[in-house]
């Protein structure tokens, strides 16, 4: 059995979530794939936006960072740049790392800078009640979309993917063993690694989609048949993934790393090379 | 005593560079107080531009140039904006290649061929403002030579002090002869 | 000339050098018209010395990184001119209730909105005090002259550090981009200050606990497994609401400047004694008034200059009793009266001449006299 202790603030639980929220999922997911990595407390800094899901790092037993709406990524990229022996982890909304960070998500990807992205990718707006998000299903309800939503919606590891990171992997929070993997993997890659996590919010999404879901099991549910492996998907027609999410490591390569980069500059300048 | 002096001219002339290079020499080898300052308009390259130096014995307040003693000007355009900024009685150098202005009790003008000089000499345009501070620093006398040929060394790239030290001669030739005239 | 290593540089290569000189050894920033020289210095200079520059994508994910360094052990800095620093306000504020050291530059222009990208202006006094949301404490340095742009940039690195919160240094354009001489301090020659570190083995418990009026002192990433976050917390980090924990949070955090106000007070006094016209003005501003003060002077008038270097918080208590005594207290400034609003607070408004200029040029001495001169008939 994972001893969870080690790796928890105790004291400062229990977590903010509502029941059936899967933050609470991911979250363990994210501290068994921490461990397994065997580093360091000291070495790692846990960096969070604003939002339902950028509380995590408050509960956690490491160097924690809660920083603005948005403006995760951007703290993280000054603490990782400056101190490159740093495990530099941020975990972040999809409002918050698509919306109002979304300038600084593609310049991570395109610096490809060590850094780990977990976005809890429930498509909406939690913390402020439910308003719709870059990634709400076109025609659900949300507060701030009372008739439907008529916007379209980001797909997050394409548009990683498109940007230049080098690792991304999209996971859902029903599919746990798959999902320890993928942040583990995540983590241990060299580069800007995303992990699109797919899950739900019942209290501020879910009860809105009056004929769609009757509880948070139904969410659950929703995520178990909605899910299609990579390996499936490649089968499919387009029509037959429409309201699919297709889910496995899309992307792995090699890219020079930034911080890496930056480093070898210096050392360059020191040898009198330049 | 308290000098101003303007280089005016267009946009990539050089026209900074040669207020830096007179900046320099007045405050680091010769020890007096300076200011140089410029203007910026949103061009890089083309427009009237212009860049200023202060040369005093005291402190220098006010960091702008407000009555101009010497203006050098390249361009036409240049020439014409600026020269209502000269004071009465002061000094203005022109391209006399390109540069027309009349002659005025309210000025003295001298009209130095410098481009087709510095063409004869170098076969291109490029040094053209060190040739400007070589006639400036000719005719005023306010900086001594050893200190703008330092100051103009220590602003060249390197592979051009050469170049730009008979630039330098070249415009202090110009402005003898002009002096003379 | 007193011996030693002379300069001359335009007034924001002299900022970076002073920057350098404090030990800064990160900087984030974004290219803006007039401030692009200090980025371009450091891009050149701090990887040289092993020191990280970076480019970011815009000014708010610049001062974040800056934050994000400073939390990990560097002195770090960011510069930039109005519409940036627009941008920045949300997160000096974050800087300013985590209690991270870091040193904002801005290097004003003409404005609002875009204004005049090259031109000089004072636009942005108000906004250093005020521009971020909530109370807060503010640290805002103007330099006027070149020199001033490096000792004062050493200087705010030093009180960042000390007392733990953003400093902001206000230049202008005529500061930023004329060259002037001025000796290079030697190492050593010019105190710097280092932060205070926690005195404890294992974890800080308590990171945002002051000692008494000196500031909170937090430890470096990675020493000590703590959390930050620009949610209202109490001395151990942590996110609270209890009213008397935030009453007194909100508070200690601006009541530490003022508590060691003699640390952070900067003022220039000329012929302030027996000044019936006290001038009071900053940064370039403040030389045209200089050489107004000067030729006034020469004319039997008894004018004296105020100038405030350290303007934020304003030195009100130097200031006051010069105030009281002069008959007209003259504020030239590139702006349409935001120092007035202060003064206007500890002068009645009958004895202030406002001298205001926005159109882009310089405040010139002679349109100040103008002003004056046409105030008086």
């Amino acid at each position: 059995m994972f001893d969870y202790s080690t790796y928890l603030r105790s004291a400062k639980l229990p977590h903010i979530w509502c029941p059936g929220c899967g933050h609470g999922i991911i979250f363990k997911s994210l501290l068994r794939a921490m461990a397994k990595t065997g580093w360091n407390k000291d070495e790692i800094v846990l960096v969070s936006g604003i939002g339902c899901a950028s509380r995590l790092p408050g509960y956690v037993d490491c160097n924690t960072l809660h920083t603005a709406h948005g403006r995760a990524l951007a703290f993280a990229t000054g603490v990782k740049l400056s101190q490159p022996k740093f495990h530099v982890i941020v975990v972040s909304g999809d409002g918050d790392s698509l919306a109002i960070g979304g300038n600084h998500f593609i310049h991570a990807c395109r610096r490809n800078i060590d850094i780990t992205l977990v976005v809890f990718n429930n498509g909406i707006y939690g913390m402020t009640g439910g308003q719709y998000s870059p990634t709400t299903p076109y025609g659900d309800k949300a507060a701030t979309a009372p008739y439907g939503n008529v916007e379209p919606q980001f797909d997050v590891v394409e548009l990683a993917k498109g940007c230049g990171a080098t690792f991304v992997a999209r996971g859902t929070s029903f599919h746990v063993p798959q999902l320890d993997d993928y942040i583990y993997k995540a983590l241990m890659h060299k580069g800007f690694s995303v992990v699109d996590v797919v899950e739900a919010c019942y209290t501020t999404h879910g009860r809105k989609q009056k004929t769609k879901y009757k509880n948070n099991l139904d969410m659950m549910k929703w995520q178990r048949d909605n899910a299609v492996p990579l390996s499936k998907a490649q089968t499919m027609s387009a029509e037959e993934l429409k309201g699919k999410f297709v889910t496995g490591i899309h992307h792995e390569t090699e890219r020079r790393e930034f911080v890496e980069n930056y480093q070898a500059l210096i050392d360059s300048l020191k040898g009198g090379k330049k | 005593m308290k000098y101003e002096i303007r280089f005016s001219g267009s946009g990539g002339q050089g026209v900074i560079t040669a207020s830096v290079i007179l900046g320099t020499a007045a405050a680091l080898h010769d020890g007096k107080n300076v200011i140089q300052s410029q203007a910026y308009g949103p061009e890089a390259r083309g427009g009237a531009t212009k860049a200023d130096v202060i040369i005093a014995d005291e402190k220098i307040l006010y960091p702008k140039a407000q009555h101009i003693d010497y203006l050098v000007s390249l361009t036409q355009k240049a020439a014409n904006k600026f020269i209502k900024t000269l004071k009465k009685g002061g000094i203005v150098i022109i391209d006399g290649d390109f540069v027309e202005l009349p002659d005025s009790p309210d000025y003295k003008i001298y009209r130095l061929p410098i481009t087709s000089n510095t063409i004869a000499k170098f076969n291109r345009t490029t040094t053209l403002n060190v040739v400007a501070v070589g006639a400036f620093a000719e005719m005023a006398g306010l900086v001594s030579m050893d200190a703008v040929k330092k100051a103009v060394i220590e602003n060249s790239p390197a592979g051009f002090e050469e170049m730009n030290i008979a630039s330098f001669e070249l415009g202090r030739d110009l402005a003898r002869a002009a002096k003379k005239g | 000339m007193k011996e030693g290593k002379y300069t001359f540089v335009q007034g924001n290569i002299a900022c970076a050098e002073g920057a350098l000189y404090a030990g800064c050894s990160f900087f984030g920033g974004y290219p803006i018209t007039p401030s692009t020289e200090i980025a371009e210095f450091m891009s050149e200079k701090l990887p040289l010395r092993g020191g990280k520059f970076i480019q970011m994508e815009d000014e708010i994910a610049s001062i974040g990184s800056i934050i994000g360094a400073a939390l990990s052990g560097a002195k770090s800095m960011t510069s930039t001119s109005g519409p940036g620093f627009s941008l920045m306000q949300e997160l000096i504020g974050y800087a300013c209730i985590a209690e991270v050291p870091c040193v904002i530059v801005n290097v004003m222009r003409g404005g609002p909105s875009t204004g005049l990208p090259t031109s000089p202006a004072q636009s942005d006094l108000l906004q250093a005090k005020w521009g971020t949301h909530g109370d807060h404490p503010t640290i805002a340095l103007v330099p006027n002259s070149v020199e001033e742009m490096f000792t004062e940039t050493v200087r705010a690195f030093n009180l960042a550090e000390y007392f733990r919160t953003p400093v902001i240094i206000l230049g202008d354009e005529i500061i930023g981009h004329m060259r002037e001489k001025f000796r290079l301090p030697e190492p050593g020659e010019l105190e710097v200050i280092d932060r205070k570190l926690p005195d404890v083995d294992g974890l800080c418990r308590l990171p945002y606990r002051a000692d008494g009026k000196h500031p909170a002192c937090l430890p470096n990433f990675g020493a000590s497994r703590f959390h930050v976050t620009g949610l209202n917390h109490d001395e151990s980090g942590f996110p609270t609401m209890d009213p008397s924990i935030v009453q007194e949070s909100n508070s200690r955090i601006i009541d530490k400047i003022y508590h060691q106000r003699e640390l952070i007070d900067k003022v220039e006094t000329k012929y302030c004694e027996d000044a019936e016209m006290l001038f009071l003005a900053v940064g370039s501003a403040a030389r045209a008034a200089e050489e107004v003060v000067e030729e006034y002077r020469r004319k039997g008038i008894k004018a004296g200059l105020f100038r405030p270097v350290t303007l934020w918080p304003f030195p009100k208590k130097q200031f006051i009793p010069y105030a009281e005594k002069a008959k007209k207290i003259i504020v030239p400034e590139m702006n349409l009266g935001q120092l007035r609003t202060v003064v206007e607070r500890f002068a009645r408004s009958e004895k202030v001449i406002p001298v205001n200029l926005v159109n882009g040029e310089p405040l010139d001495p002679e349109f100040i006299m103008s002003t004056i001169e046409k105030c008086s008939k």
